[in-house]
């Protein structure tokens, strides 16, 4: 598939010393990438200078392989759904949605029969001649993103666009934009701080940090093989445990664990809480496990938190079946073993 | 009776007490204006007047210099309302909008204006004006005027504009509009509020003006407070009462048109200077 949007090199730097640095990107035609990172880690940064409201100190940006990067914002095929909405309270809903159909001088009736289109795509059919005052948080989110889409943009930019709704508003506003984005095929670049918003909507994750691109890879990947020890911290629960490496493999207590990445000296083990396993009785004859007491149970439902104290090392924490967790009590003996770890070397 | 003043309680007494001073404090100078002005002959003791009559209305109606001054304040008016909006809406947007140095300082230099005594600014001003032959013109007048409204005309519209969201230009920009097209669909009309109101506030201080217009209009340029002088001295209290009435009705007008147009709550955002 072609490539859609593609930021080469790009630096803006605040006089603040915040900014990003060197940010390569490159999204295909009709899918959705989302940047995740904590606040002030340069995603909206990102967002902003694709969208034209901000200028790169350096870099280029290009959109269906034509630079956009000396364009205004309303010259650039971008459209931008804002956090705040930023809906005009003294227009209709129809006007609001009209407006940049009218800029375009497209025809009366094409604009009529497209804002009711996009009305029902929205799920608000009959709203047009509502203010926007009127209207809850989610559905003036709803009219904003209506807005975006009626203007085809070649690349649709949504900045945090959910962050102001409240949970269960936000899951399923999740689930109809990935229905209009199979409808509509938009490519869409969507900026969030949200890992569990960014995992269930993306074809793609750019994780960021203090204004550099850490990892871009599906979401599955994300999880399963983080490729530094901030994505692996960032994304999803994890336990670090201190090891070193000596002959070849990674020596935790007397633990080893094989050093695939050629790692040496002091390295950061981890492994999700998921991939520890948790055996009552001794140890399992081949050494391979690290002793420890149990300290908490947390019961959660469907499945149970139990954090170990491992002898002479960290607390971690694991997460048992509710049927394994009935043969568990808090202060008992148990050996540990990981079914999969990885390793990062240590800053 | 009785029963509805038990069933209130103490705060709620206070309460009703201070209002009915206020509506007497506000409205019983009006209702004595507008009973003398029907009022033929009113002596003390009495409550009402002895006699009623129109006979006022007629004189006051009937005198040349009076219509010829309605004419003049409404024209003067119209023209320093509209002078200052051309002037002070640009200069409103740019102090809301654009980052130049000492912007504050500009900003509260309109403040100057009103920090002097009225009378030692005007005398000044008219020294200038015999030197550049402003003297007994209606420009003179009309500048006269507009210092006494820049400081409201450029203030209110300021914080009118800082009002809008910049992120709700942006989506307009997004959108595909022009600066100049956003600044005419978006922000102007969000803005619209904070200077009609302003617009308004120009208006009636330029129909009440009447220090400076004194000093530099005469004796071609008598509005309507300037004759308002002469016939308080002239003639009886009766018709300087229907001359404050004519001269109060277009401020009530205004006042309840501008209140239809905005709520009390935005005219008093209005004077919110950040």
């Amino acid at each position: 598939m072609s490539i859609q949007l593609a930021v080469r090199n790009m630096t803006k730097r605040y006089k603040t010393g915040e900014g990003v640095t060197g940010i390569n990107l490159e999204i295909k035609k009709g899918e959705l990438v989302t940047l995740l990172g904590p606040s002030g880690c340069g995603k909206t940064t990102v967002l902003r200078s694709i969208g034209g409201f901000l200028e790169p100190d350096s870099g280029d940006i290009l959109i269906e392989g034509h630079s956009v990067i000396s364009l205004p914002p309303e010259k650039r095929p971008t459209s931008m759904v804002f956090q705040s909405y930023n809906l005009w309270p003294h227009m209709s809903i129809f006007d609001n949605l009209a407006f940049g159909l009218k800029i375009r001088r497209t025809p009366k009736a094409e604009i009529q029969s497209a804002v009711s289109d996009v009305l029902k795509l929205v799920r608000l059919p009959g709203s047009e001649k509502k203010l926007p005052g009127q209207l809850s948080g989610g559905q003036q989110q709803r009219i904003a993103l209506a807005r975006s889409l009626l203007l085809k943009p070649a690349v649709l930019l949504l900045d945090e666009p959910f962050s102001a709704l409240d949970a269960k508003l936000r899951h399923e506003m999740r689930e109809e934009l990935r229905e209009i984005q199979a409808q509509t095929g938009l490519t869409m670049v969507f900026v969030t701080h949200d890992q569990e918003e960014a995992l269930s909507l993306s074809d793609r994750i750019v994780v960021m940090n203090h204004g550099h691109v850490e990892q871009i890879a599906e979401p599955q990947q994300i999880y399963n093989q983080p490729e530094s020890l901030y994505v692996a911290q960032f994304i999803g629960k994890m336990n670090f445990l201190q090891g070193v490496v000596s002959e070849g493999s990674i020596h935790v207590g007397h633990l080893k664990l094989p050093n695939e990445k050629q790692l040496s000296g002091q390295v950061k083990v981890a492994v999700r809480p998921e991939d520890v396993n948790l055996n009552p009785s001794a140890d399992g004859g081949n050494g391979q496990t690290l002793p420890g007491a149990i300290r908490q149970i947390m019961i959660l439902g469907h499945y149970a938190e139990v954090s170990v104290e491992l002898d002479d090392l960290a607390m971690i924490r694991t997460f048992q079946s509710k049927e394994a967790v009935q043969l568990l009590k808090t202060g008992q003996r148990v050996h540990v073993n990981f079914a999969s770890t990885l390793a990062f070397p240590t800053q | 009776m009785g029963w509805y003043f038990r069933a209130l309680s103490k705060r709620r007494i206070i309460e009703f007490v201070l209002l009915t001073v206020f509506a007497v404090f506000f409205a019983g100078p009006l209702l004595n204006l507008a009973v003398l002005a029907f009022s033929d002959q009113w002596r003390y003791p009495d409550m009402l007047p002895q006699h009623w009559s129109l006979r006022w209305w007629s004189f006051v109606l009937g005198q040349d210099d009076i219509a010829k001054s309605i004419g003049l304040s409404f024209l003067i008016a119209t023209i320093v309302t509209a002078l200052s909006i051309v002037l002070c809406i640009p200069a409103a947007y740019a102090f809301a909008r654009i980052r130049f140095p000492l912007k504050k300082v500009f900003l509260f230099s309109f403040l100057l204006t009103h920090a002097f005594p009225k009378m030692g600014l005007y005398v000044s001003i008219a020294v200038l004006f015999y030197q550049v032959g402003l003297m007994n013109t209606l420009l003179g007048v009309v500048l006269i005027h507009m210092i006494n409204v820049l400081m409201f005309m450029t203030w209110i519209p300021t914080a009118a504009f800082r009002n809008v969201q910049a992120a709700q230009e942006e989506s307009a920009r997004d959108v595909g509009a022009s600066p100049f097209r956003v600044f005419r669909s978006i922000t102007l009309p969000l803005a619209m509020p904070g200077i009609l109101v302003a617009s308004v506030f120009t208006f009636l201080n330029s129909l009440d003006e009447a220090q400076g217009t004194f000093l530099v209009g005469i004796p071609d340029f008598k509005t309507m407070p300037i004759v308002m002088y002469s016939i308080i001295s002239d003639f009886p209290s009766s018709a300087g009462a229907v001359f404050s009435i004519i001269l109060t009705a277009p401020t009530l007008i205004l006042l309840l048109a501008a209140q239809r147009l905005v709520s009390a709550e935005v005219l008093s955002s209005g004077f919110q200077v950040k």
